[in-house]
């Protein structure tokens, strides 16, 4: 079997330590170890997205982040977003303006635009655009998830 | 019809909450319980033979619990035509072919050893193009091809390596083009494409020490998985079990049955593991379903009054290594090849012709992509010689209320001059903007059509518990994918029932609960599963108001049903709850009335015929439906950069179930669309698929997607739920054509091939100087 480290980190609030193994990614860790499937996979190797997650509040394509990386981090999933059942706002503009389809690219970009608004409230087109470039919607919600995430913007 | 209550409602997604939490689950959350992994190791040449097949490394190697080869697997697999092996056999017919499975503790283990395979081929002269294929000298690809077993609608010639050519003949062709005052041919050329659903192909199976085997698959069709599995394993219906999940978008190339059947005889050797297969953006490109390239020639025979009268289309398709299901694409784009246009003259041959090339198959559009981009760009080509406006063309020969099809089938419900000319009022046609300095700018429209490309007899059913409280269970087959068919259907198994959506509750299938559905393909479950519901739902509401009639002792004629309450329209306080009738369903006597409430309905198209083997007339469409786009588009001359400035979509839906979704759909399609026209295109050097990952294969994203005006038509269709018909694959369609239109208005350059990269328009403006 492969190496494993120790690593403490807090993950979506709570502090765990756990055994990461060298080589595994954050995004296996988090799916097979943390057991939070809400984190998507769709090519492992950085260029669709679906993976991403925030990693001390910036947003990773977790699939080319080693997990012994998270060592002392602060990790957040989708998983963390609604919070006694109220959803955060991007959930729910995400659901008015049906800015998903299948819905498989859906968490990482939720999670892309959560980043976006925190570093920029009030985001134009342009700002949209260049956030979101690197997650791939082949479903095409574009134009929904522009305007959701404009909606979310205001509320 | 009485006011709708819920169909043609924005009503939020059924899925909706699950989707943007991340709980909603996607097949490979499934995978729990012992597992085992599976890999491939995959060819690297494209045609030869295997010669040496050593798998004792591998089997030495830690962690590694079998390792699977070609000869493990007793039968081939196909939907029509059966000619697909699970892993190569004696001899690799593809580039990236599997030629073994290695099974393994974990997926590192798996990998590792695969590697240790060591293989030798003989490599065999391959054909990477259909038209060498189609030389008498040809490599044969498939020698065969003769002893298997196909669909008896096919027509695979043995010997060669044509897998299937279909015929047609509609009036008089010679005739036609005698009447002409002008004939135009022109050869087009469409690129192979690929799907990539974010969510790659993944299946698991699991057998259980009673013979029973169950399948996690992210197929888009459970039963058809099913259908395939007992065949090629023979085993019985009953003994398979196979999950869907949410799947992660489909776009056809999870229709049919893919990988699921390689770990089924390793589920066998060591029951009570999961044994999963999961594909990685490398394999789903490279080993799935590629949309055929399409070579072709059009003729067109016209009048100088812009009346179509005779069309030869010939059209020669890439089908590939496998075409157990292209075949049915060759001879969908066959029976459609006059496109949304009447025309009285029509001659069709339309060739699927092996190739070494990656697998052809399904793919959203399933031909009419293809074969419409011809016929678009072609009523352009008839425009600009006849000097008229290419709109005018296309309103002369669209089809109407009443026109034949190239098969002769009869359409009823079309409004295409209305998805025309909205589309075209939207972008301003007929007016010339003024572009910056260095740009040129120019307009376009394309038509489209398309019915579901489906066998006459492919059937639907489902099946509507109704519980003790009055909320209800709606089973049925189909899968969800994004296209909102879980939605839909509630909100018509709601409408028809009379109970508020809320109270339904609606899941994914499982085959050994849900009833049958053929496949979520082709635009086709609103129509199909849609229609089995509403039946089911009026068989519900039948048993409801005899279950009443007895409990209140009055005639079913006078009762009425207001989703809470059924009550004598005589007398309103007579009257009971839904829950009394659901629950109690015996009189004050205590005498029973009726058992629990269960509405079943079935569906097969009665609307649909064979078509005759040598003219190819009859009626292959179950409805039939058009759409249009229009574009404007401004070009970069010193850098050939496209910049699409409007687009505009419409199509026309019958009844539009959910207006929302419908339009996110429509927005979807002509996304994937625009995406084809301007960025995708498979390349392949002697068979080997040159990009396989999202740098080198670009697909649309977030910051190159312009914004879309888009129109739903609602021109009911007479045997549609609610009017409703299917419009998932048609808005890609006109896109391509639209664009190409739009580009060679703006410059004066023609483009019979796409994608319109940069490069492409540069070379072309180039050439042109
Ligand atoms: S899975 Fe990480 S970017 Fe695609
Ligand atoms: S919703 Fe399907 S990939 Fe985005």
């Amino acid at each position: 079997m492969s190496e494993k480290i120790t690593i403490s980190f807090t993950i979506n609030g709570d502090k765990e330590t756990r055994e990461a193994a060298v080589g595994q990614t954050l995004l296996s860790f988090i799916r097979d170890e943390l057991h939070l499937t809400g984190t998507k996979s769709g090519c492992e190797i950085g260029e669709c997205g679906a993976c991403t997650v925030l990693l001390n509040g910036k947003p990773v394509n977790s699939c080319l982040v080693l997990a012994v990386e998270l060592d002392g981090k602060e990790l957040v999933t989708i998983e963390a977003l609604s919070k006694n059942g109220k959803l955060d706002k991007l959930q729910q503009t995400f659901i008015d303006h049906a800015a998903f389809q299948c819905g498989y690219c859906t968490p990482g970009m939720i999670i892309s635009a959560k980043a976006l608004l925190e570093r920029k409230p009030n985001p134009s087109d342009e700002d949209i655009n260049e956030a979101l470039s690197g997650n791939l919607c082949r479903c095409g919600a574009y134009q929904e998830i522009r305007a959701a995430i404009k909606d979310a913007a205001k509320k | 019809m009485s006011e709708l209550k819920c169909v043609g409602k924005a009503v939020t997604r059924k899925d909706a909450i699950e989707k943007v939490t991340g709980s909603a689950e996607f097949i490979e959350d499934r995978f729990l319980g012992p597992l085992l992994y599976a890999k491939m190791k995959k060819s690297t040449v494209a045609h030869g033979k295997i010669k040496k097949l050593d798998l004792s490394k591998a089997l030495k190697h830690p962690g590694v619990k079998t390792v699977l080869t070609g000869k493990d697997y007793k039968n081939k697999i196909g939907l029509y035509l059966v000619d697909r092996d699970f892993m190569a056999v004696d001899k690799v017919r593809f580039w990236g072919e599997p030629v073994a499975l290695v099974v393994a503790s974990t997926e590192k283990a798996a990998a590792e050893a695969v590697e240790l395979i060591e293989v030798d081929y003989e490599e065999l002269p391959g054909v990477f193009d259909p038209f060498e294929a189609l030389k008498p000298e040809a490599p044969l690809i498939h020698e065969e091809l003769g002893s298997y077993e196909v669909v008896p609608i096919f027509y695979p010639k043995a010997g060669t390596n044509v897998a299937n050519h279909f015929k047609l003949r509609k009036g008089d062709t010679e005739k036609g083009f005698a009447e002409a005052d002008i004939v135009i041919e022109k050869e087009y050329y469409v690129p192979q494409m690929q799907h990539v659903p974010i969510e790659t192909h993944k299946a698991a199976a699991h057998w259980s020490p009673d013979g029973k085997l169950t399948v996690w698959s992210t197929a888009q069709s459970p039963n058809v998985v099913r259908q395939l599995l007992a065949k090629a394993f023979e085993m019985p219906m009953h003994k398979i079990r196979v999950i869907s999940s949410y799947i992660g978008g489909g776009f056809g190339c999870k229709a049919g049955a893919s990988l699921e059947g390689l770990v089924v005889p390793v589920a066998q050797k060591f029951p009570g593991y999961v044994v999963r297969i999961v594909f990685n953006r490398e394999e789903d490109m490279q080993g799935t379903f590629t949309r055929q390239a399409l070579y072709s020639t059009l003729k067109t025979g016209v009048r100088k009054d812009g009346r179509i009268t005779a069309l030869e289309y010939k059209m020669i398709w890439d089908g590939g290594a496998y075409t157990e299901y292209g075949v049915n694409i060759v001879r969908a784009a066959g029976y459609s090849s006059s496109g949304a246009y009447d025309i009285p003259n029509v001659k069709t041959d339309s060739y699927c012709v092996y190739t070494n090339n990656s697998i052809g198959g399904p793919v959203r559009g399933f031909g009419m992509c293809e074969m419409q981009w011809g016929i678009e760009r072609q009523i352009d080509y008839i425009a600009r010689e006849l000097n008229m406006d290419p709109l005018e063309v296309r309103l002369i020969n669209g089809m109407k209320k009443g026109s034949t099809t190239a098969s002769g089938q009869v359409v009823h419900d079309v409004d295409y001059e209305k998805c025309l000319k909205t589309v075209a009022d939207q972008i301003g046609w007929g007016k010339k903007e003024q572009p910056e300095k260095g740009k040129l700018r120019g307009k376009g429209i394309a038509g489209l059509v398309k019915c579901p490309a489906q066998p006459s007899n492919a059937a639907s059913s489902a099946i509507i518990r109704i519980n003790e409280d009055g909320t209800a269970h709606v089973m049925i087959g189909a899968t969800e994918m994004g296209q909102g068919m879980l939605t839909a259907i509630s909100q018509i198994a709601s409408e028809a029932l009379n109970i508020p959506i809320e109270k339904i509750d609606i899941k994914v299938p499982d085959t050994d609960f849900t009833p049958y559905e053929w496949q979520s393909v082709g635009s086709r479950i609103t129509y199909t599963c849609g229609t089995s519901v509403k039946r089911a739902a009026e068989d519900a509401l039948g048993q409801i108001y005899y279950i009443a009639a007895n409990l209140l002792e009055v005639p079913v004629e006078d009762l009425t049903f207001d989703g809470k309450i059924v009550y004598s329209t005589k007398d309103p306080e007579i009257k009971a709850t839904i829950r009394e009738v659901a629950d109690s369903c015996k009189k004050c006597t205590g005498e029973g009335i009726a058992g629990p409430i269960i509405g079943k309905g079935s569906f097969v198209p009665k609307n649909m015929t064979n078509l005759d083997p040598e003219t190819g007339q009859g009626n292959p469409g179950m409805f039939y439906c058009f759409g249009a786009t229009g574009v404007e588009v401004e070009v970069d001359i010193e850098t050939g950069v496209i910049k699409v400035l409007q687009l505009a979509t419409s199509i026309d839906a019958g009844k539009a179930i959910n207006p929302q979704l419908c339009t996110v759909q429509l927005h979807g399609g002509t996304i994937m669309g625009l995406s084809t026209a301007l960025y995708e295109d498979v390349r392949f050097d002697k068979g080997v698929m040159l990009n396989r990952n999202f740098t080198d294969y670009k697909i649309a994203s977030i910051d190159n997607t312009p914004h879309i005006e888009s129109f739903i038509i609602e021109t009911p269709e007479t045997n549609g739920p609610y009017g409703a018909r299917g419009i998932g694959e048609q808005p890609m369609i006109g896109v391509a054509p639209a664009v190409a239109n739009a580009v060679c208005d703006a410059l004066g350059v023609e483009f019979n091939t796409f994608p319109l990269t940069p490069e492409r328009v540069w070379r072309a403006l180039k050439e042109k100087k």
